[in-house]
């Protein structure tokens, strides 16, 4: 085969793996819209699980999210600030970088495991409270991460008048800095907040699930993904209908959100 | 005085990657003791996971939750890592300017999906379909393998897409200029320059594919045995954890932690190596 046949060759390959890779996009979507819409009625928001809707699900799921976000978010924030502002060290902050990388890909189950090992079995059951650490751990890494970014795009000469202003350093970041760097900051939390939001692993034995509406974090909490993993292994129509109804939702909410992180950075790119 | 508790705080914050990884290992370390005294190295040979008569004692042993892991990432990786290399080439030298953008957006939103999305779809749609084809009875290891490809492509996709995208365009140009073709100049100027990030990704993908949880516990059949063909159901060592970690007692509760242990080490010595030695993210 002579190199043009073979360049031809590669580049079909090459372009039918997109549409491969696309085809799988679009199946799994429709899938979910046909049946998610099919299975989704009025009454899927307004009952709780027990009664057949996901009502308390959803509540549970943000509701554990949210407090997750507040969690990772200030820590993330300083970490991302010391790496790039503070640290006089590269070889220290090249390691710390790494490390918070490597965090950020640990296995999503043994973070779970961890958590129960630490704030589910010493306090006697899963609880809601576990379920949100699990989720800011994973947070975390993802924050620093963005953070150390976005501050290395704000302009040293930013940084330059602050000084000549005689600002202090710590003024300089949160008033110069961070204001300058608030926009890829913002799509940063939006998108690691649409990565947890639809995390399973780390609540299956944290919070584990609830079927009744609660806002008590002490005890077992009510979650969206757990409820779909336990809906959609049991053998009914109705409970895999609920299932569906359950991932379309949560599929919208992650995709929006997502959405609307990139919005925000659209003129960057 | 307020700049330097702000300082300090910030540095406190940037160690809390540190301690957290060596908390998770202690911890995990600590709980396993019952099972590592008992077992020793031989947790790696037994083939049983068998709870005593009277929920003391029991036999426990990971080779096969292990064997599970490894087979169910192996054919992912073989399946995703072409696939990946296929569309990035396509999303950095073949696509019509109109078409990256959106293509390339379409293969981040197929990674920001929730696993847990995929392995339903995978259970209802995808496992009729390999049932039909390679008999079998639709959930186990190649559904899985396969379903955790389809997971992990875009990710790895996405990321080698960045790494060729680095290539200065004046070298490609000269070698265009030399009559270079399309696959040449990705052969000889685009994967050696990006060779670092390229095995990264791969290195990082296969890391995800490892620790998988949800998108295999819908598909790989959690059946606590060797499979004989491709098409046979078993399990894999997040998925038993997932299944049977908040029922678990006593020796089988450390023998769990002691499969999280391994799980955790041996992601850490994959992600460590990609992060260190391939994706110098320092250099920024």
């Amino acid at each position: 085969m002579n190199r043009l046949m073979l360049n031809k060759l590669i580049l079909a390959l090459s372009t039918a793996s997109a549409v491969i890779g696309i085809g799988f996009l679009l199946w799994i979507l429709t899938t979910l819209v046909v049946k998610g819409i099919s299975s989704t009625h009025l009454s899927t928001f307004t009952h709780d699980l027990v009664d057949g809707g996901i009502r308390n699900l959803i509540v549970g799921q943000f509701t554990m999210a949210l407090l997750a976000t507040i969690i990772a978010v200030p820590l993330g924030l300083m970490a991302g600030i010391y790496l790039r502002e503070y640290s006089q060290s590269p070889k220290l902050s090249a390691t710390l970088r790494n490390l918070s990388d490597v965090m950020m890909s640990a296995p999503s189950i043994v973070i779970g495991v961890f958590v129960y090992a630490l704030f589910v079995d010493p306090f006697g059951g899963y609880n809601g409270w576990a379920g949100s650490i699990a989720l800011a751990i994973m947070m975390v890494p993802i924050i620093i991460g963005t953070t150390d970014n976005m501050l290395a795009l704000v302009p040293q000469e930013l940084r330059e008048a602050g000084i000549a202003l005689g600002g202090s350093k710590h003024k300089i970041i949160l008033q110069i800095v961070l204001r300058a760097a608030k926009v890829g900051i913002t799509t940063g939390i939006l998108l690691s907040f649409a990565r947890i939001i639809g995390e399973t692993a780390p609540l299956l034995f944290t919070s584990a699930n609830n079927q009744f509406f609660t806002m008590d974090m002490s005890g077992q909490f009510p979650s969206l993904t757990v409820s779909i993993y336990n809906l959609a292994t049991y053998p009914d129509a109705a409970s895999q209908d609920l299932a569906w109804a359950a991932s379309f939702i949560l599929t919208v909410i992650v995709l929006i959100i997502n959405l609307g992180g990139r919005y925000l950075t659209r003129h960057k790119h | 005085m307020g700049g330097k508790l702000f300082r300090n705080v910030s540095f406190l914050s940037a160690t809390l990657s540190f301690f957290i990884l060596l908390g998770i290992f202690v911890i995990l370390f600590h709980y396993a003791q019952d099972a590592m005294h008992t077992f020793g190295w031989d947790f790696l040979r037994i083939d049983q996971w068998e709870p005593g008569e009277d929920d003391e004692g029991g036999m426990f042993g990971g080779v096969i939750p292990i064997v599970g892991t490894l087979l169910t990432t192996l054919i992912a990786m073989v399946i995703a890592v072409p696939l990946s290399m296929g569309i990035a080439i396509f999303l950095t030298e073949i696509a019509h300017k109109n078409l990256v953008k959106p293509v390339g957006v379409a293969i981040e939103l197929l990674a920001a999906i929730p696993s847990i999305i995929y392995g339903m779809w995978g259970l209802f749609y995808f496992a009729p379909i390999i049932q039909h084809t390679f008999g079998g009875n639709g959930v186990g290891l190649l559904t899985a393998g396969i379903v955790l490809a389809i997971m992990i492509i875009p990710f790895m996709a996405a990321i080698t897409r960045d790494a060729m995208n680095t290539t200065p365009p004046v070298l490609k140009e000269s070698a265009y200029a030399m009559g270079a073709t399309t696959f040449d100049v990705v052969k000889d100027v685009v994967m050696p320059y990006a060779k670092g990030g390229i095995i990264g990704s791969i290195i990082l993908a296969l890391g995800r594919a490892l620790g998988e949880t949800m998108a295999v516990a819908f598909l790989i059949g959690s059946v606590l045995k060797f499979p004989s063909k491709i098409t046979d159901p078993t399990t894999s060592i997040p998925v038993l954890l997932a299944n049977n970690f908040s029922e678990a007692q006593d020796l089988e509760l450390s023998s769990m932690y002691l499969l999280a242990l391994l799980l955790f080490v041996v992601s850490f010595i994959i992600i460590s190596l990609a992060k260190f030695y391939f994706l110098g993210r320092s250099a920024k």
